[in-house]
């Protein structure tokens, strides 16, 4: 298969006719799969007792928030360089599910804080980037809508993208480079979990549904923004209302 | 050189360049972006001499925590293994307040180098298992089991 062949809004947009359905619906069984090891597989924390169990929302929506930012810049930077108009497309549409996971992550983690920690909210170094990556999809997302001229609106807001993408590896490492009230990563790629296998696979599972959402709902919002912006070529009046 | 390689070189010099101006604005503000410091950090600071809150982190030393009947008035001893402070707290502990378990306190010195916390913050590890298998990790190991 070549590589290019879905590069171009024309070739993309059938498959992104009938593909969000199935995706969808391998979110959602991951998800209830997810939530049963979750709540009824996964044992009790020694420390924290049940509380802990909203690790399962948690953890997945923070990874899918840093995740998605760097899908973004991805395509920004692909668009940048092969002035491509999908990939600016596809990194706006991945921006409200991103500024979504950042919400989901910090609204679950503020939940998890009180009982544990004993607060809601401190400005250490972890929460306080993860809050600035909240700012940042907005900033992104609204720069986007605010510039009228498309070409001018996908090259401004990549540039914007990419600076904010040095704040990723900041809230990955944030726990190891300063002192901070959250603690360390459980799960990394370098060192054995420190976490029971069942939690484990409920934080798997339920990390493959938040994937598995995102693509569905970005490829939804593309399938809209390609409908929008190629209205007046050719090939989709040719359609005619075939799609 | 072609146009796109012209962007890529663009591209490439100012992520080096943005990079580099983040990279040195976090190690100056280095001092801001840690949330606590420990005993040792502070005991060499003499943060005592300004009356400025301070949050020290560390852990509450075992068997230190002395609860005053009259009241809610705790106090215990916060250390890194190198330096210990004592600290006195009125109020109510967090749920994960454990003896031998990490801690931030925030608050000023009072005299006689005693910490004087207005919020106790309980900071948990990043471990998590059954109460089972951490009975088995935490009993004293008696002789040879195996």
């Amino acid at each position: 298969m070549n590589l290019w062949t879905y590069s171009t809004p024309k070739s993309f947009f059938p498959l992104l006719t009938w593909v969000v359905p199935p995706i969808m619906l391998i979110s959602s069984l991951f998800c209830i799969a997810g939530i049963y090891v979750g709540f009824f597989v996964a044992p009790t924390d020694f420390q924290q007792g049940e509380v802990y169990r909203i690790i399962f929302i948690h953890v997945p929506s923070a990874w899918m928030s840093m995740f998605l930012y760097l899908v973004i810049v991805f395509w920004c930077l692909i668009g940048l360089i092969f002035n491509t108009r999908l990939s600016f497309m596809m990194a706006k549409s991945l921006a409200p599910t991103g500024a979504i996971m950042t919400i989901i992550a910090l609204w679950t983690g503020a939940l998890w804080g009180k009982p544990t920690w004993g607060t809601w909210w401190v400005w250490d170094a972890r929460l306080t980037s993860e809050l600035l990556l909240f700012f940042l999809y907005l900033g992104y997302i609204l720069l986007g809508i605010a510039i009228d001229d498309q070409k001018k609106s996908d090259r401004i807001t990549a540039i914007l993208a990419m600076i904010g993408g040095v704040n990723i590896p900041v809230i990955y490492f944030s726990v190891e480079w300063w002192n901070t009230l959250h603690q360390g990563a459980s799960i990394s790629l370098t060192a054995a979990p420190k976490m029971a296998n069942s939690m484990l696979l409920g934080i798997g599972l339920m990390s493959i549904s938040f994937w598995m959402y995102a693509v569905g709902a970005s490829f939804c919002r593309l399938r809209t923004s390609i409908l929008l912006r190629e209205k007046d070529a050719g090939w989709l009046r040719d359609a005619d209302g075939s799609y | 050189m072609k146009p796109r390689q012209k962007r890529v070189t663009l591209i490439a010099i100012a992520s080096v360049l943005i990079t580099s101006a983040i990279v040195i604005v976090l190690n100056v503000f280095n001092d801001n972006l840690v949330f606590f410091y420990s005993p040792s950090e502070i005991l060499e600071r003499n943060f005592d001499e300004e009356s400025r809150q301070i949050r020290l982190g560390g852990m509450v030393v075992p068997d230190s925590v002395q609860r005053r009947s009259t009241d809610t008035t705790v106090s215990f001893q916060v250390t890194d293994n190198r330096n210990t402070i004592k600290v006195t707290y009125t109020g109510i502990l967090p749920d994960l307040f454990r003896e031998g378990k990490g801690v931030v306190v925030q608050g000023r010195f009072a005299e006689n180098q005693m910490f004087v916390a207005n919020q106790v913050l309980a900071k948990h590890d990043e471990n998590y298992m059954p109460p089972e298998v951490a009975e088995i990790l935490m009993e004293p190991k008696k002789g040879n089991t195996r």
